[in-house]
């Protein structure tokens, strides 16, 4: 969004803002082929493997288990890369036992709107792969064939304890394209740091974006009323396709594929909306066409909705205070997230951008001191959930990470204090048990291929 | 009423235009003091008349008679924030070409275009960042057709304050890639632009006519433009150059000695960090956002956090501000990144700044780049911009709670805030929101 302010940048930049997600862990059902006899979701699916880790045990610590839930001067154990326990009296036979001294543990931070890969550092014109303008229809076209992995990005979100992020195709589309969901390591290939088992996504997006890209080549859709238009049209097409699939002399289409796959639920809508009316008009058209959105993204008006969208049960992930930027985003408060949580609502911190992505504790501790100034007590370790369980819930993976609990994978993150405080930092990342970066030894951080060489090499960023 | 206002304004002596609120004598009492001049002080009373801090008493002194007292106990007391570089003012919606003034690309004129006669007191920024704590700013534009963005103000975000503190402050310059774009395609196009504004302004100041001169068309300045440059040049206004990458950053530094009397600044100097004796040793301070820490172009593949902390090491002035209007980095959360340098200098092998000169860099050191000595300080006879904070400033759970500006409380309310109290969980009435203000 902030690149808008550079003419070069203006497509890419302008129309970063994407959402979507659901409230609930979906089940996501073997993924089957269509009608190719190889699956293209395990052809391109991950070939991501953890990195060797050792038993650990971080004692001595307060942590804030994801899911809403704090423990004061308790100790978490992980091995075999999943979380084996978490609270007092936490076993610590053979395990490498790091005395936290009082800090703070946190799951991994999740962030559910994230361009890192698709549009990253250096923002040469090359680079730019996160929109498909060629047409405000692209449900074809899959984030993960974007994603660099050595945008330097990555390292620096890591340093700010992300450890998982879902990449999406921008919002010039009213269909942007499939999102992937990422293990936040270092990798050769996107596929190597795709989360297995997590379900893949459609990035949809209404408001100014896709009317103002078309609108001004003349073309539909030009207006909000061209936007509902031509998505209505879209699903109807999805229907008739999904009716028509497996009878003779029908050809694959790949954008209705994806489109299928969001009928059937297996595929969850994130839908970049800001506008409180239009989230409820997508809400209408979903019903009208029989999908789910899983989640809206940035929602800048949710707060103005959150009674209505906490019953439907789809998320909002938003800014902490992004706002005046662009005409649908003149509405934006401050309280956005605490009043969204306060109603109830599936409230998640988001960045759709590679410096907030670096922050997403500092933002959750903004939105939550802002929630208090207007009288609304949320807890500390409530206002984790906003990057913890919530995130993961609207990705479908609460099943695997967003919270401590036995069982889960270990995305763990020691603090050098509060995590709610700004002069907090990670000291140390697990990522499933494997510990990926250390403020205390150098060795322990990844530098990206392109970094490599040039100045500032290695240094702490 | 007004009539005897002006005259007891007048018997008392008082410069008629200081506003009658300014009057007021207030006494804060109990905070924890920040005077950007020594160390914090616990439990002062600041003391403020005439719009201006008028002395510190320590600890358990006595409030002198006719003093509203304000308690602040258990608060934090500052100068109010100075934005180090803003839009504040001149950017309403930075997305609508109509509803802001920060780029005029489409215009002949460059450098002699001016922010201060776009300015807008009623923008809502103003209020939006005044809640939170920010009392004054620079602001500068954006973009122009040219190297030279052009003329930028110093504004106080006092609420019904409609001039500048200083309407034509600075002349403001891009180089770098962005300054190259605009110059024909290369950073020597960015340099002949530059020097040539400054050349022309030297011969019309030298009676030679500038911008009349034999040369080509597209080389030519405005007559305007090359009579803006001369305040540059007899170092009324100082120079901002906005310039990223080491080497760049050394070629802008030779401006110093081909004009001098000179006053350089340097905006963003993303690199700075591996230039940062040449910038100490030429004495020129820089203002930046110091949050860059991607290599988002190649002019900045050095961007790192540590860079304000290096060059302050260094010896460099360093002052805090969002030049570019932006919806991920506002004015307001300049303490947050003031914070964000003190954590900084807590991780082993980074560097970032004390927590004094962390708050100095939002405060006190953009005013002394533009040698406003009477901002961005609590001293006797400073500007009576004072904000009391629930807690740490810097810290994210703190809030502004009352601010001053000139020695005027302000509004705690803004446009933001309404939509807030408008959308409060459980308020709810018998008509709808749109029936709540």
């Amino acid at each position: 969004m902030r690149r808008m302010v550079k003419p070069t940048l203006l497509l890419a930049a302008g129309l970063l803002a994407g959402c979507a997600t659901t409230s609930t862990p979906v089940a996501v059902a073997p993924v089957a082929p269509l009608s190719s006899e190889v699956s293209p979701e395990t052809v391109f699916g991950s070939t991501y493997k953890p990195l060797p880790g050792v038993a650990t045990v971080i004692r001595n610590v307060t942590i804030f288990d994801g899911k809403g839930g704090r423990v004061d001067n308790g100790a978490v154990r992980f091995e075999g890369g999943k979380v084996a326990a978490i609270g007092a009296g936490v076993s610590e036979a053979g395990a490498t036992v790091i005395d936290g001294g009082g800090r703070f543990v946190t799951p991994g931070i999740i962030d559910i709107h994230s361009h890192l890969g698709n549009y990253p550092t250096p923002s040469v014109r090359a680079h730019q792969d996160g929109n498909e303008v060629t047409g405000p229809v692209r449900p074809e076209v899959w984030a993960v064939h974007a994603v660099w992995p050595q945008d330097p990005g990555f390292t620096r979100a890591l340093a700010g304890g992300t450890t998982v992020l879902h990449v999406l195709p921008g919002s010039a589309n009213l269909f942007g394209g499939r999102g992937v969901t990422l293990k936040n390591v270092w990798g050769r290939t996107a596929q190597d740091m795709v989360m297995p088992g997590a379900p893949w996504s459609l990035k949809m997006a209404c408001g100014e974006n896709p009317k103002r890209v078309y609108g001004s080549r003349n073309q539909m859709p030009g207006s909000r009323m061209g936007n509902v238009a031509v998505m209505r049209q879209t699903w109807a097409n999805a229907q008739a396709y999904k009716a028509g699939m497996g009878k003779p002399g029908n050809k694959r289409d790949l954008a209705m594929e994806t489109l299928v796959g969001v009928l059937d639920g297996r595929i969850l809508v994130q839908n970049h909306c800001y506008r409180a009316d239009e989230m409820v008009n997508i809400v209408a058209m979903s019903k009208e066409f029989g999908y789910k959105v899983t989640a809206f993204h940035h929602a800048v008006e949710a707060y103005k909705i959150a009674d209505f969208l906490a019953k439907e049960g789809i998320c909002a992930a938003m800014w902490a205070d992004w706002w005046g930027f662009k005409m649908e985003s003149y509405d934006g408060i401050q309280e956005n997230l605490p009043y969204f949580h306060a109603a109830g609502g599936c409230a998640i911190t988001h960045s759709d951008d590679a410096h907030g992505i670096q922050r997403l504790n500092q933002e959750t501790a903004k939105a939550l001191a802002n929630g208090r100034r207007m009288g609304v007590a949320i807890r500390d370790e409530e206002a984790w959930t906003w990057v913890g369980i919530n995130p993961a819930k609207a990705l479908g993976i609460a099943d695997k990470v967003g919270s401590l609990e036995p069982g889960k994978q270990a995305d763990v993150v020691l603090w050098n204090g509060n995590p709610l405080s700004v002069y907090s930092r990670p000291e140390k990342v697990w990522i499933d048990g494997a510990l990926v970066y250390d403020t205390a030894d150098p060795a322990r951080r990844p530098v990206s291929d392109f970094e490599l060489g040039q100045p500032g090499e290695g240094d702490r960023k | 009423m007004m009539k005897s206002f002006l005259l007891s304004a007048l018997f008392a002596g008082m410069a008629l235009t200081v506003p009658a609120a300014a009057q007021e004598r207030v006494a804060i009492i109990g905070g924890r003091v920040v005077t950007n001049a020594g160390a914090p002080v616990d439990s002062a009373i600041v003391l403020m008349k005439n719009g201006e801090v008028e002395r510190l008493l320590p600890p358990s002194s006595a409030v002198p008679a006719g003093y509203r007292q304000v308690d602040a106990r258990n608060k934090w007391v500052t100068p109010g924030i100075v934005a180090g570089l803003s839009q504040i003012g001149i950017g309403e919606v930075a997305g609508e070409d109509n509803a802001n003034d920060t780029r005029a690309g489409s215009s002949p004129a460059s450098a002699a275009l001016s922010v201060e006669v776009a300015l807008n007191p009623a923008d809502t920024a103003v209020a939006v960042s005044r809640v939170d704590g920010v009392t004054s700013a620079i602001v500068g534009a954006m973009s122009s057709r040219t190297v030279y963005n052009g003329q930028g103000s110093i504004i106080s975000l006092a609420d019904g304050v409609h001039t500048p503190i200083r309407g034509r402050a600075f002349q403001y310059v891009v180089y770098g890639e962005d300054g190259a774009t605009r110059a024909g395609g290369s950073r020597s196009a960015a340099w002949i632009e530059l020097t040539n504004g400054l050349e022309e302004a030297r011969r019309l100041q030298a009676g030679h006519g500038g911008a009349t001169r034999d040369q080509s068309r597209d080389l030519r300045l405005t007559r305007e433009d090359a009579e803006a440059l001369t305040l540059v040049l007899r170092s009324v206004q100082p120079l901002l150059v906005r310039v990223d990458r080491a080497s760049d950053i050394r070629q802008v530094l030779k401006l110093k000695s081909m004009y001098p009397g000179l006053r350089l600044v340097l905006v963003s100097a993303n690199e700075g960090w591996l230039v940062a004796d040449e910038i100490a040793g030429a004495a020129v301070p820089v203002i930046t956002l110091g949050m860059d820490n991607l290599p988002g172009r190649f002019e900045m593949l050095g961007a790192t956090l540590s860079n304000v902390g290096r060059m302050v090491a260094a010896g460099v002035t360093v002052a805090l501000g969002t030049p570019d209007l932006d919806g991920s980095f506002q004015p307001r959360l300049l303490p947050q990144y003031a914070g964000n340098m003190v954590a900084q200098a807590r991780l082993p092998g980074a560097v970032g700044l004390s927590w004094d000169q962390a708050f100095a860099a939002i405060s006190k050191v953009p005013a002394d780049i533009f040698g406003l000595s009477d901002m961005g300080r609590l001293t006797p006879g400073a500007r009576g911009d004072v904000v009391i904070w629930s807690g740490d400033p810097l810290e994210l759970s703190s809030k502004a709670e009352q601010v001053f500006i000139g020695g005027v409380q302000q509004p705690m309310d803004s446009r933001q805030m309404k939509l807030a109290r408008r959308y409060r969980p459980g308020v709810t009435g018998e008509l709808p929101p749109g029936y709540r203000r």
